[in-house]
């Protein structure tokens, strides 16, 4: 996308994080009524984090998320379809309703989720491992949040990368939270990107609410580890808008303030990009409408796709255990 | 059944309440009792065991942690051995896997490899998930991975007497304890006494007399053994329920007299069969009750695939009474009545999970 005139790719960048929005939005509406039966995180308010690394990377590239993966998911690619019949349970979802929301996979466009802490972390780092063994150009990356950066896993795979000069880019999705509880409560003061430049590579920290930060900085990693720098770690700083699992906004609840959140809200990744391209005319409003409405319908069809597609047999229960 | 005047006598709590007194109770009578945990301090407090004893004792005794499983293993073993008495907590027992080579390596053996002269004494608590399409790593339930190793003490209390009854007991042994509750227990109610007790560690419950079949059910399986028995009392058959309650030690008289009147067995757990609890119990009935068997042992567990996400899955992965009720009745050579399992099963579960 790098060669791409610059305004073409704020504009698909816009147009991606949107859709996502609007994917997110929809299924949080129709989540109380009982359809969609598996625990969603949400990323509402986090996409400019999965958007803006994705769009640096080839289709030969690995992507590993964790259980916050919707947003992984759409920015690389994943089929809205599949994904919708596989939250609505169906045979046709892309795991056969076998990994629900916070397990979302499709090999064909080498992307996985799990919903352990730290547990794809070691395994995008083996996709690289693997990649670096073989003289290939591709790199993995790896998404995880501030508290899986805890685990022990997360520490050894840096090791190991580092050691190795693994072609692999962590990226830490800082929302401050590990489900209700500050990451002040969970990790000295001195930030995660700090600690991991003492590994002796390149460390950083992006605005992860600003979609064209997170692209620049990307692209500029991903092309350094293509060129054989080892790994590079990237802290987006982000914040969730909604409840930690589950479709609701839980501003009155004691772990964070509504102030809190707004202040959040206002820094909306979307809304701020759509802002400056209106202003400098690279959008009108009535593009964006139209944006909205193909995506509205997109949203319909998927839908439709997931209510109409069969229930998985008794007998898929049994397979694909071996 | 209990007549109406005994239930007036009853107090009843949750089990989710039940663990919660237990908690404020164990550390108001030992100062060196503390809590750590992903979530101990925050304010759903692990579906609400933890909240009081967070407001009564504050962050010194209810103490937050990082997701750090293993280590956080290690650093309970270590405070045990200078006397203190920590409560480390997962809201999935599913989590225990990045916790295990402490908990097998180090405090299951610690004693006997030291020669007997030091002892590990924590409680770990494990939590079953189920339902809601929680999926393949969050609905696990994972108590014979425990009972493999010599060392633990494993308890999986089905009722909310239990619930509490066994974290007072695991705070009084100086042995490392495993508490696997089940999440879907956590609303139910039960007679729970005010006083502070223990619930033994190895000694079984006999929660129904019969005498045509035994039935050893662990956890939310021995309340699907109740319903079961409800079921075949209609149809003539005499189920006796058997709830473990401790994994190990096991209390194997309970279970090998029951089958020496009965001469029949089931064993329903909430896992899989293979190499599973029921596995051991089936093994333990063959080996000492052969001669009074009637009839083969039989096992009831989840199917032999991880947990699916999908409720179509879910429905088929999952045995219930019912699976309980048609066992018996093949069993004793009857045509189940299919009339009296005929209530659908409506799983009205929404979380919080
Ligand atoms: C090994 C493990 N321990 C605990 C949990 C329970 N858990 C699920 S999500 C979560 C919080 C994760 O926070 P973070 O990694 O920062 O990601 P976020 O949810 O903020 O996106 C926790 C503690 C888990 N899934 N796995």
């Amino acid at each position: 996308m790098a060669a791409k005139n610059i305004d073409t790719v704020k504009k698909t960048l816009l147009r991606e994080m949107l859709r996502i929005r609007m994917i997110e939005e929809r299924i949080a509406e129709i989540y109380p009524r009982g359809e969609i039966r598996t625990p969603a995180h949400f990323s509402i308010g986090q996409e400019a984090v999965s958007v803006g690394v994705c769009a640096a990377l080839g289709k030969d590239d690995w992507v590993f998320n964790s259980h916050r993966c919707h947003a992984g998911y759409l920015a690389r690619g994943g089929s809205l379809s599949s994904m919708m019949a596989e939250l609505f349970g169906r045979s046709t979802g892309v795991c056969g309703g076998k990994s629900g929301s916070a397990h979302l996979a499709s090999p064909k466009i080498n992307m996985y989720s799990a919903p352990i802490l730290g547990a794809l972390i070691p395994v995008g780092v083996g996709v690289g491992f693997s990649f670096a063994m073989d003289g290939k150009k591709n790199i993995a990356v790896v998404f995880f949040g501030d508290a899986a950066f805890e685990e022990g896993v997360c520490a050894e795979s840096i090791n190991f990368a580092v050691l190795k000069k693994v072609p692999v880019l962590f990226v830490c999705e800082n929302n401050f939270f590990s489900s209700h509880t500050h990451i002040k409560y969970r990790q000295p003061a001195i930030p995660i990107y700090k600690r991991v430049k003492s590994y002796g590579i390149e460390a950083l920290r992006v605005d992860g609410m600003d979609v064209m930060e997170v692209y620049k900085a990307s692209a500029r990693l991903v092309k350094k580890i293509r060129d054989g720098s080892g790994p590079l770690f990237m802290e987006c700083t982000t914040y969730r808008f909604l409840e930690h699992v589950g479709p609701n906004f839980d501003f009155n609840n004691p772990y964070r303030t509504e102030k809190e959140v707004r202040m959040w809200m206002r820094r909306c990744p979307i809304a701020r990009l759509r802002r400056r391209l209106l202003k400098d005319n690279t959008v009108t409003e009535k593009e964006l409408e139209s944006m909205a409405e193909k995506i509205s319908l997109e949203i319909d069809g998927s839908l439709d796709y997931a209510r109409k597609s069969p229930w998985p047999e008794d007998e898929d229960l049994l397979k694909d255990v071996y | 059944m209990y007549t109406e005047k005994r239930e007036t006598k009853k107090r009843l709590l949750t089990y989710a309440n039940a663990i919660s007194e237990a908690h404020v109770q164990t550390m108001r009578n030992d100062p060196d009792c503390f809590i750590m945990g992903l979530g101990v301090t925050d304010y759903k407090g692990i579906f609400g065991t933890t909240i009081s004893a967070f407001k009564r004792f504050g962050p010194k005794r209810v103490i937050e942690t990082p997701a750090s499983e293993n280590a956080l293993t290690g650093i309970t073993i270590g405070a045990s051995l200078t006397g203190k008495r920590p409560v480390l907590i997962h809201a999935r027992n599913d989590f225990m896997f990045l916790a295990l080579d402490q908990m097998i390596n180090g405090a299951s053996k610690w004693k006997y490899m030291y020669g007997g002269k030091s002892s590990v004494s924590f409680v770990i608590r494990g939590i079953i998930g189920k339902g809601w399409g929680q999926g393949p790593t969050h609905s696990q339930s994972i108590q014979s991975v425990f009972m493999h190793f010599p060392g633990l003490y494993i308890a999986m209390p089905s009722t909310p007497y239990d619930a509490k009854g066994f974290i007072v007991s695991s705070l009084s042994e100086n042995v490392p304890c495993v508490i696997i509750e089940h999440r879907r227990l956590y609303d139910t109610f039960g007679d729970v006494p005010k006083k502070i007790y223990k619930s033994k560690f190895g000694k079984a419950r006999v929660i129904k007399k019969g005498s045509d079949i035994t039935l050893v059910a662990t956890s939310i399986m021995a309340m699907e053994g109740v319903k079961a028995y409800i079921a075949l009392k209609k149809m003539g058959i005499s189920l006796e329920v058997i709830d473990p309650r401790s994994l190990r030690p096991l209390d194997k008289d309970t279970i090998l007299r029951s089958v020496r009147k009965t001469g029949r067995l089931i064993v329903a757990d909430t896992s899989w069969t293979t190499c599973g609890f029921s596995s051991e119990v089936a093994a333990l009935a063959s080996g000492e009750t052969f001669k009074y068997l009637k009839s083969p042992i039989k096992r009831i567990g989840v199917a032999d695939c991880p947990s699916p996400v999908s409720f179509k899955l879910e429905e088929k992965f999952y045995p219930t009474y019912k699976d309980i009720f048609i066992e018996c009745c093949k069993m004793l050579n009857k045509t189940p009545d299919l009339g009296l399992i005929a209530d659908p099963i409506i799983d009205s579960f929404k979380g919080p999970y």
